[in-house]
């Protein structure tokens, strides 16, 4: 049995000062086999981009990874030190929300992505060069040629982000992390880059981690998903059948407040209350104060995920049975 | 819906702009809608399609090459301040949307005061009411921006722009920026007041769903104009209009559905590069030579008076109409 | 569950400006504190300084410090620390008056400049290059002849030349304050220009003027002491800093704490007014 392309254990992030920590990210562990995909869904500051970034060993000045361990095909990476990009390359990249602040300004496409297919795969300038023009084709930019001189400024937004995946591909990466990449996206040019993404996912074999607030997108393109809440998993399972029947209120309270554009004329259903900034937990549970099912028992004591009937399911709720289909 | 006068009635709207080489832009090309009290009409459309600059033209943040807006009936040409009452802006970052340095209590008694609202007495109550129906608690009055969510903002957006007592909202991508459960709380908030206020809104998004949720009617906006209106179940239903289908196809689903014929490709066209005859056609899997010459008026669909859509071939139904 | 409902949530916690707060901005707290001492020292000048800044003892002209004078007294025999004090009074006085009338003005025009854009923007702009291009100390010195020495001299002098700075500033980010959203809210709710110049795009604006203030203040303290120096700003006997160095150079070998200490007062109170001009960007920034 291959030791599965990405796999994270108990990885916990805090975010503080020397006086008090708060934990944003704890103890999270998934696994990604290669070619496969799985999405990470949670609200803001839910710390599913955080824990991306704890994965790539790119956290904040403020934050600290506390624990955890992140292991590439059955190799262990280091998350402190100096060796933490290196180790990484070329087989670890990410893809960001935002592809202008990613790209540099004074820079051609081209060149970027160029500079990237030199150094990490140690081709010479004019190699590089072709490379970066079959990527840029690839990711499906049409003329690539001649859009390699183009400057960041001068592309549209679907564009750029394809620049930045054509730049996360040239490193030959075996596990691509993609942070909220099509939140900023036009709908159609969004629905252009996550078969872009889900093609390449395929033809590469790579394994896909994406993270997003939208739940309708991580079902278009992740088999696999894992629900987020104040920092810590709450639900995990295969897509389909997690929206089709969740088992934790607040998966059921995200899939109601979604409306599908076939279900025009529903009204959206939102969850009441906020979510809680870290430091700010409620003891037990943390969806507690916002959940219809919750009782003493789930307002003392900790609720572990556990995995729950189906296989591949897991949910960390007292109360999973009691959960209705949407 | 042969009614009293519309609230809002906009005919034929032109706007451009000078671009960086002297040239006119057209953003805006001949935009023609109609809203009644206590109606939501969704706008929709992606980058480029002009639909902010329609928004900003009828909150009179600009002053358009040409075309009729009317206010109940009468011309909106130069607007005095009670005009400028009637119709209220929300924007899209609730980041960017509020003064960072003034606290909520001081921009809404500012704005109950120069509008002779409610007088001194009667302002601080009038300020927690607010903050009420937008279902914040009175303890934001003392704050500043800095202190709120985005979903907070957002609502704090609305209460400055139902504290004038307007007839209109218009509400330009108002959860584009926000994670999709909190922009359902606020978007059912906009559904309420509209309800309760008996308001009218203006809905623009680049997003289907949002839309799909709360609106009585659609219009698509692609390059500047209008190329598909109509009730919104018959929209989603039975889109007449190539680039309506695309936009439904794009769009994200919790039940996927298999998607009828092929994605379409590429991007707009940037505003001064629209293509001759029809502006769609260079994108279009139904095109053919006609579009490239000759470009579509809107045109009633089926004889219905209440949907048109501008493409040559409107007259057939979308195939494998999507079941509800 | 109820469709609807409308959450409400924590709200982030206040930042307490208190004295918890003067912790964090160590640079801020420094300077004032330093700045605090000086402006005590000057403003209690008539009941500190020992003697009266020019009562001259031509007995004890040149001493070095000693228990009757602790900064020793000058060719004069005046005692050098109640000069000192004293000249304090009048440089930071004429200092701190000299900068509100360019800080007011070039508030104001960079302000309409900014936000009307048009030929008004036009029309300043010009006059800021033209003014501009004149470097400072010609200009203030020229001004200075024509108008006369003396403190009146130098108000007139500063108003003229120092307020561009100011305008250009002021400008520079009503340009993108004009811009944002809560500007046009403002608009569409329906408020005046003034009030939305007054309550929404200054408010925003001026955090960087004030900030300047603090370096501008130092950049005229060290002008009039310079004027002075050449004779052109506080004539005597009025004390001040820049004619108690002119008259102190001829004895730099012999007494040079008499050109020397002026110069490190200048030093010192340009030091406080840096570190309350970094204190103050770092607090003025919004959160």
């Amino acid at each position: 049995m291959t030791a599965p392309a990405l796999e994270v254990r108990e990885l916990a992030l805090s975010v503080g000062d020397r006086r008090r920590r708060w934990r944003v990210v704890d103890r999270v562990s998934f696994a990604v086999e290669a070619g496969r995909s799985l999405g990470i869904v949670g609200e803001s500051g839910s710390g599913k981009s955080l824990t991306l970034r704890g994965v790539m060993a790119l956290t904040p000045a403020a934050v600290r990874i506390d624990a955890g361990s992140v292991t590439l095909a059955g190799e262990e990476l280091p998350l402190h030190g100096r060796r933490t990009r290196v180790a990484r390359r070329g087989r670890l990249a990410m893809i960001f929300q935002d592809p202008l602040s990613a790209l540099d300004p004074v820079h051609p496409a081209g060149a970027q992505v160029a500079e990237i297919a030199r150094r990490v795969g140690g081709r010479s300038r004019r190699a590089a060069w072709v490379r970066a023009i079959e990527l840029l084709d690839l990711v499906g930019i049409r003329e690539a040629r001649r859009r390699a001189h183009d400057y960041p400024h001068q592309l549209s937004g679907g564009m750029r982000q394809r620049v930045m995946i054509a730049m996360a591909l040239a490193s030959e990466p075996a596990v691509l992390l993609c942070d909220e990449p099509t939140t900023a996206l036009d709908v159609t040019v969004q629905a252009q880059v996550l078969d872009l993404l889900d093609s390449l996912r395929a033809e590469l074999r790579l394994a896909l981690v994406f993270v997003s607030h939208d739940l309708a997108v991580v079902r278009s393109i992740c088999e696999e998903v894992a629900v987020m809440y104040a920092g810590r998993f709450v639900e995990t399972g295969p897509t389909a059948a997690l929206l089709e029947h969740p088992r934790h209120p607040y998966t059921l309270g995200l899939r109601q407040a979604v409306v599908d554009v076939d279900d025009a004329g529903r009204a959206p259903r939102s969850i009441p209350g906020e979510l809680p900034e870290p430091g700010q937990l409620p003891p037990g549970c943390p969806f507690n104060p916002r959940c219809t099912y919750a009782d003493d028992a789930c307002r003392h004591g900790t609720v572990e995920l556990e995995s729950h009937g189906e296989a591949g399911r897991a949910v960390a709720c007292l109360h999973s049975d009691r959960v209705p289909a949407p | 819906m042969g009614s009293p006068t519309p609230v809002l009635s906009v005919r034929g709207l032109t706007v451009s702009f000078a671009s960086a080489q002297r040239e006119r832009i057209l953003a805006v090309d001949g935009v023609s809608l109609q809203l009644h009290a206590g109606e939501s009409v969704g706008l929709v459309g992606e980058s480029g399609s002009g639909k902010t600059t329609v928004a900003r033209a009828i909150a009179g943040l600009l002053t358009p090459d040409s075309g009729k807006i009317e206010l109940d009936g009468t011309s909106l040409t130069r607007r005095s301040r009670s005009d400028r009452r009637a119709i209220q802006l929300v924007f899209q970052d609730p980041f960017a949307s509020l003064n960072p340095r003034r606290r909520i209590r001081g921009v809404l008694r500012e704005l109950l005061h120069v509008h002779g609202l409610a007088s001194d007495p009667e302002i601080e109550a009038r300020c927690v009411e607010l903050m009420s129906l937008v279902g914040l608690p009175a303890a934001a009055l003392d704050r500043r921006p800095a202190a709120f969510s985005g979903g907070q903002r957002q609502r704090i957006a609305i209460a400055r722009a139902i504290a004038v007592e307007p007839r209109l909202i218009v509400a330009d991508e108002p959860v584009s920026a926000l994670d999709v459960s909190v922009g359902a709380t606020i978007l059912a908030l906009f559904d309420r007041l509209r309800s309760e206020l008996d308001l009218g809104l203006l809905l623009i998004s680049h997003n289907l769903a949002a839309v799909a949720a709360i609106c009585d009617r659609v219009a698509v906006m692609y390059l500047g104009r209008v190329v598909e209106e109509g009730p919104r179940a018959a929209v989603f239903d039975d889109p007449r209009h190539p680039y309506t289908r695309a936009l439904l196809d794009a769009a994200p689903r919790l039940r996927p559905e298999p998607s009828e014929g092929p994605r379409i490709r590429d991007e707009a066209p940037p505003a001064g590069a629209r293509p001759s005859g029809c502006a769609f056609h260079d994108r279009c899997p139904r095109a053919e030579e006609i579009c490239r010459r000759e470009s579509p008026e809107l045109r009633a669909v089926d004889g219905q008076p209440q949907r048109a859509a501008a493409c040559h071939f409107s007259n057939e139904p979308h195939t494998g109409g999507r079941a509800r | 569950m109820t469709t609807a409902t409308l959450g409400t949530g924590a709200l982030r916690r206040r930042r307490r400006l208190s004295l918890h707060a003067l912790r964090r901005f160590p640079a801020l707290t420094a300077g004032l504190t330093l700045l605090f001492v000086i402006v005590m020292a000057v403003i209690l000048a008539p009941v500190i300084s020992p003697y009266s800044p020019n009562q001259q003892n031509l007995f004890h002209i040149l001493a070095g410090p000693s228990w009757a004078h602790p900064l020793g007294t000058d060719q004069l025999g005046r005692d050098e620390l109640s000069r000192l004090l004293w000249a304090g009074r009048t440089d930071l006085r004429v200092g701190a008056l000299a900068v509100i009338f360019p800080f007011c003005f070039g508030t104001l025009v960079g302000t309409l400049a900014g936000y009307y854009g048009g030929w008004v923007d036009s029309l300043v702009m010009r006059v800021v290059d033209v003014l501009i291009a004149f470097p400072f100390y010609v200009l203030v010195i020229g001004l200075v002849f024509i108008v006369g020495t003396g403190t009146r001299g130098i108000y007139i002098a500063f108003a003229v030349a120092d307020w561009v700075v100011y305008a250009r500033t002021v400008r520079a980010t009503t340009l993108i304050v004009r811009e944002s959203e809560y500007v046009a809210a403002a608009k569409v709710g329906g408020l005046s220009d003034v009030r939305i110049l007054a309550g929404h795009v200054l408010p925003n604006t001026i955090s960087q003027a004030i900030v300047y203030i603090m370096s501008d203040i130092v950049l005229v303290i060290v002008a009039v002491v310079t004027l002075s120096y050449l004779g052109l700003g506080v004539q005597p006997p009025t004390p001040d800093w820049g004619t108690m160095v002119s008259d102190g150079q001829e004895f730099l070998t012999t007494d040079w704490a008499l050109a020397t200490l002026p110069g490190i007062a200048v030093v010192l109170v340009g030091l406080s007014l840096s570190l309350v001009g970094d204190g103050l960007a770092d607090l003025l920034r919004p959160e």
